[in-house]
């Protein structure tokens, strides 16, 4: 029991970049552009928001992890405003334009940390976000052990973020407009409604939420920012959209599972029925689930009609 | 009577083309006024420049006695006029209000209030006897009512100009007949409609006006009482059309095509060809009638070879083709022209000559020892094009995407024509194209027939089916209902059989 509720906690710590990054493309996707550059995104927030820590956390104290992860958030929206501009305003193909940028996020990120520190990597910070253990809520039985004790204030705030998402896409003028730009554009267009501002809205507001993704997740799991902080999350909350089928809630679900196999990989070697497999075979796990996830819910698609494809105004 | 619409002297360039030459145009208050013209005339650029999709180039535009310049759709909309597009813009998976709302969303403070707009939209459908169910989602609805949907669309602006672009190209016989009634009852509540279209029919139905358009140019306005079908038909073409089409008596020869109790299964897995039995002789044309759904496409798309056969047998020239291959059966002598043109006649991004031969590519002279040889599929392609008058843009390197509707039904005939088959099947060979096109068609059609081919033309226009068969089956509910002799029967009596109600 001790295991299972420690291993709990951790899926939840593993899955809140996922669960952002995750509701950030659901954002892009509605609108109608996919947008596979959240690992690049997410790449590029991780070495802002590593950097900015590094500089901060001396004085600002407590304030400084929070600074990091907004500022990560305003490099995302950046980075992303290039994906934004190649699939919208040019029509670009958004699979190649999403493949330039995440190749090219790990380069950026190695290049600047050596003019900034003079190595491949950032400096490591003294501490990123700390646990906390919500007074009151953790007495709770089994749910505060579950979730209120020994858990990173982010989870949260992708928890709010899923939330607010849903109340945005499925309660408000813009979320139906939002959504109608992702299946019928021409519709849209024809009701004097922009489907570029839409789109554009889409693209940067998963930039914003998959920059705070990546500096999350380097200020949680890590000590300092490398070309391979992120390794291949972006991708896997791609695939927790696709598994929790456009969703907010199915997104959180399919987010957790994704970050429960993480955990699974990582406490696998402390359970003794495991103990004889190599470990490899666990650290595999989450990327095989992915492939296997996939394959089984990927057929009955709930994909947004128009996501991928360019739109152009009738005037 | 008031106007409420003027355009005087509107042009329209574009790159070649004049597609708008100084037209005038008006419309009084509470009238339909039906634009007539061929595809191409112009009638579609006349009502984008009306409706804010266009500039005009020249001229002057006023609506309700004001000089207007209308700059985009929304200044369009402020102007009371409204347009239901040919092509729907929906969404499919939100609701019957969620597409009517969209862009004018109801509100209670930040959130959505879709019980509002929700009974707004169900006075609107009483008010004007629209019948939609407000909870539905598109993707549920027939056909017909989501143009009722797009009609809604417009009425919850507030419009008061309703401009229609052939919108009964997609709707059965009855859907059409209830759109014709709505639009009365837009007239009895002071609105007025434009009304675009090719069908005279139509048009003498329902219309009070008619302006004609042709290449560009503004032909004439007339009163409908004060003119007919044929009249309109030759300021549309230019020259005289005859509706009868000269056909000396058929010749029958050999049995071509035979089915025997044949039953299908459609996508769903129901039962949609409950065992039907039909033959086809060469030289004939057998006219396969009946309302849409009722087994006719599964009929010729089993005998095509596009869908597997439950039970039964097709046999092709006393041979059973029940399960071989497609190719088999063209090489055998089949020919199809498909309903849908664009999605299964024609690959749309390959150029005309490569078109031409897609059932026949793999063969001597187009191809030798694996490699296509352009310069016989060029010399080929040219040929068809002369020979069918398929007009395009670049010869026969255009994009067959790039054609009009009615040449790329000129071209899948010219293809299927020139494969010397010995059964034609045909299903709506003229939908949706103009009078020139489809008296060209019909006449290619009894050509072919007196060579000998025996044809089974599916259509849901019940005119063509009357006016080209030699012998009518009705298919209702999966199963031929009827069978006729062309000139001994009418209208009335088709109809009843294709609802059931007589047996013959």
């Amino acid at each position: 029991m001790e295991l299972f509720s420690s291993m709990f906690v951790l899926a939840l710590i593993y899955s809140t970049p996922i669960i952002l990054a995750a509701t950030g493309v659901l954002y892009s996707e509605r609108s109608g552009v996919t947008n596979i550059a959240i690992e690049g995104v997410m790449v590029m927030g991780a070495f802002v928001a590593a950097t900015i820590l590094y500089y901060t956390e001396a004085s600002m104290g407590d304030f400084a992890p929070w600074l990091s992860i907004l500022l990560a958030g305003l490099a995302g929206i950046i980075y992303s405003s290039i994906h934004a501009f190649i699939s919208i305003d040019l029509e670009g193909d958004q699979t190649i334009s999403g493949t330039a940028l995440n190749m090219l996020a790990p380069a950026l990120g190695v290049y600047l940390c050596q003019i900034i520190f003079g190595q491949q990597r950032s400096q490591a910070f003294q501490r990123g976000f700390v646990k906390t253990t919500v007074p009151g809520l953790s007495e709770i039985p089994l749910i505060g052990r579950l979730f209120f004790s020994n858990i990173y204030p982010t989870f949260f705030l992708a928890l709010a973020v899923v939330i607010l998402t849903y109340i945005i896409l499925w309660k408000t003028p813009l979320g139906l407009r939002l959504r109608a730009a992702g299946e019928h554009p021409a519709a849209v267009d024809s009701l004097g409604i922009s489907v570029r501002k839409l789109r554009y809205g889409g693209v940067l507001t998963s930039g914003f939420l998959g920059g705070m993704a990546g500096g999350i997740m380097v200020l949680t799991q890590s000590t300092q920012f490398t070309a391979s902080s992120i390794h291949g999350m972006g991708f896997i909350s791609i695939a927790a959209l696709i598994f929790g089928r456009w969703n907010p809630w199915g997104v959180l679900g399919a987010s957790f599972f994704f970050g429960f196999s993480q955990i699974f990989g990582i406490y696998s070697r402390d359970v003794p029925l495991f103990a004889n497999i190599p470990q490899e075979v666990f650290q595999a796990l989450p990327y095989a689930l992915t492939v296997l996830a996939l394959l089984f819910f990927s057929r009955k698609s709930a994909a947004p009609k128009a996501v991928g494809i360019p739109y152009k105004a009738s005037n | 009577m008031e106007n409420v619409v003027e355009m005087r002297g509107v042009s329209k360039f574009f790159p070649g083309i004049v597609a708008n030459d100084k037209v005038n145009f008006d419309l009084a208050k509470g009238e339909i006024h039906a634009l007539l013209g061929e595809n191409g005339a112009g009638k579609s650029t006349l009502m984008s420049i009306l409706f804010g999709i266009y500039r005009p180039d020249e001229g002057k535009i006023f609506v309700k006695g004001q000089e207007v310049e209308i700059t985009s759709p929304n200044k369009a909309h402020d102007l009371g006029i409204g347009m239901v597009h040919q092509h729907f813009k929906l969404v499919e998976n939100f609701t019957v209000t969620q597409n009517i709302m969209l862009g004018r969303e109801t509100t209670k403070g930040l959130f959505l209030d879709q019980d509002a707009a929700r009974k707004r939209v169900i006075a609107l459908s009483e008010q004007y006897g629209l019948n939609v169910d407000p909870d539905a989602k598109i993707e549920d609805v027939s056909v017909g009512m989501q143009q009722r949907v797009e009609i809604l669309k417009v009425l919850y602006r507030d419009a008061d100009i309703i401009i229609l672009d052939e919108p009964t190209a997609v709707l059965t016989p009855q859907e059409i007949d209830e759109l014709m009634a709505i639009l009365r009852n837009f007239c009895a509540e002071g609105k007025s409609v434009i009304l675009i279209t090719h069908k005279l029919k139509e048009i003498m139905a329902v219309a009070d006006r008619v302006t004609v358009l042709r290449r560009g140019k503004y032909i004439t306005t007339a009163q409908t009482s004060e003119t007919s079908e044929a009249d309109l038909a030759s300021l549309m073409v230019g020259r005289p059309v005859s509706f009868e089409i000269a056909k000396a008596p058929a010749k029958l020869g050999e049995t071509v095509l035979s089915v025997q109790d044949l039953k299908v299964r459609d996508a769903r897995g129901h039962l949609a060809l409950k065992g039907v039995n039909l033959e086809v002789k060469a030289g004939e044309i057998l006219g396969l009638a009946g309302v849409d759904g009722n087994g006719q496409s599964e009929l010729l798309e089993a005998i095509a070879g596009l869908s597997p056969v439950e039970a039964g047998q097709i046999q092709l020239l006393g041979q059973d083709i029940t399960n071989v291959p497609i190719r088999d059966r063209t090489e055998q002598g089949l020919a199809h022209i498909p309903a849908d043109r664009q999605k299964f006649g024609l690959v749309l991004q390959y150029s005309l000559a490569e078109n031409y031969i897609l059932t026949n590519y793999y063969q001597d002279p187009y191809s030798i020892r694996g490699f296509l040889q352009k310069a016989a599929i060029s010399h080929h392609a040219e040929e068809l094009s002369a020979q069918f008058d398929v007009r395009s843009g670049e010869g026969i390197r255009s994009l067959a995407g790039q054609l009009s509707g009615g040449n790329q039904q000129k071209a899948i005939i010219a293809r299927e024509f020139s494969s010397q088959p010995k059964l034609l099947l045909c299903a709506q060979p003229t939908r949706g194209l103009d009078v020139g096109a489809i008296e060209y068609i019909h006449n290619q059609l009894v050509k072919l027939r007196d060579q000998g081919v025996g044809i089974l033309l599916l259509s849901f226009e019940l005119d063509e089916i009357l006016s080209l068969s030699d012998r009518i089956v009705v298919m209702y509910g999966g199963q031929i209902s009827g069978e006729v002799q062309g000139d001994a029967t009418n209208e009335r009596e088709l109809g009843l059989m294709m609802v059931g109600s007589w047996e013959k």
